[in-house]
């Protein structure tokens, strides 16, 4: 279903870290009414990449009651556990090392540096300090950042094995403001090229891949559309649909130069 | 006899005391869940709780994965 597929018969896989993935979309968890809705549309996005934060457990609860890993299980998907809501380079490489523990030693893991509660913007310098003693204590990272092409290639330089810079501010729908930024960490980068945090709808999706990213991660565009499952099927439509037309090859723009389908001879008078 | 621990940010009284990491986990009806488990700052690894020992006013972190993005 959503489990890593057999390499050989991926056409065109998203390669992570040396590891082949049949889905560009990589989706989270949270703003889900529940575990089934969460479950319903992640399978309705066709991901296999799922992300999960790290919290402090809730004692004194039923120990019986289901955990979102028991409705997404390993043996569907890959997880990536992320340092949401850290603040500096100390509290999100003591989250991950967390996060590796609990997944036993599963190195794959989302860094994210905040710098401000309010934007949720990447703070990049504490961001860069994680991502050094990530990598250097063998964590595959892959850098949720902004959309600056230098902080992008130090964090390649470090060896993030996937570069996320945000499209927007996280949760806010804005889709992807700034193009021409991401298209200069996408020509320069030879890690996978994600957009994370700013999606809104389907198109947005579509216009990252077709501007070269690897995949997309996303949220709260499934989780707080109208219909959330519905919109996980079209986001999965979407990042096939602009994979396909980056690899497709566009046609040129041609600045108010107009020019006919149809033939010019044989008109009728 | 009890012991006083503080479990993720709540000073928690323990009766029978735990004498381990592992009879901490079970005394909190953890066992078998999926968690990791910080003493002081260091994270024990899940081999290690029932040869990790547990004094009076440590302090743990016990998480676990939630929804996210």
């Amino acid at each position: 279903m959503n489990a890593p597929a057999d390499p050989s018969t991926l056409a065109d896989p998203l390669v992570v870290a040396g590891r082949p993935y049949r889905s560009r979309l990589l989706v989270g968890t949270g703003k889900y009414r529940d575990f089934a809705q969460t479950r319903e549309a992640v399978v309705a996005s066709g991901a296999q990449i799922v992300t999960v934060a790290i919290r402090r457990t809730n004692l004194g609860q039923d120990a019986n009651a289901p955990s979102l890993l028991d409705a997404l299980p390993a043996s569907e998907f890959t997880y990536l556990p992320n340092s949401a809501g850290c603040y500096t380079a100390d509290e999100a490489v003591r989250t991950l090392k967390l996060a590796r523990e609990l997944l036993d030693g599963h190195a794959l893991t989302k860094l994210e540096v905040l710098g401000d509660s309010n934007t949720l913007f990447p703070n990049v310098r504490e961001t860069l300090k994680a991502a050094e003693r990530l990598v250097a204590d063998g964590f595959q990272v892959m850098v949720y950042t902004s959309d600056d092409p230098i902080a992008a290639r130090e964090l390649e330089q470090i060896g993030c094995v996937a570069i996320m810079p945000l499209a927007s501010l996280i949760g806010s729908g804005m889709g992807i403001l700034n193009p021409w930024n991401l298209r200069l960490i996408i020509e320069q980068s030879k890690v996978p090229v994600l957009v994370d945090a700013g999606v809104g709808t389907a198109s947005d999706a579509a216009i990252a891949m077709e501007l070269g990213c690897s995949g997309v991660l996303m949220n709260t565009a499934i989780a707080l559309a109208h219909d959330p499952v519905r919109m996980a099927r079209a986001m999965r439509l979407a990042v096939e649909a602009g994979r396909d037309a980056f690899l497709a090859g566009r046609m040129p723009r041609k600045l108010y130069a107009a020019s006919p389908s149809s033939p010019t001879s044989g008109l009728i008078s | 006899m009890s012991l006083t621990l503080t479990v993720n940010g709540a000073v928690t009284r323990l009766d029978p005391a735990p004498a381990t990491v592992a009879e901490l986990v079970r005394a909190l009806d953890l066992e078998g869940k999926r968690i990791a488990v910080e003493r002081n700052g260091e994270i024990v690894p899940k081999g290690r709780y029932a040869s990790t020992g547990v004094g009076p006013d440590d302090r743990f972190e016990i998480v676990a994965a939630v929804g996210g993005g």
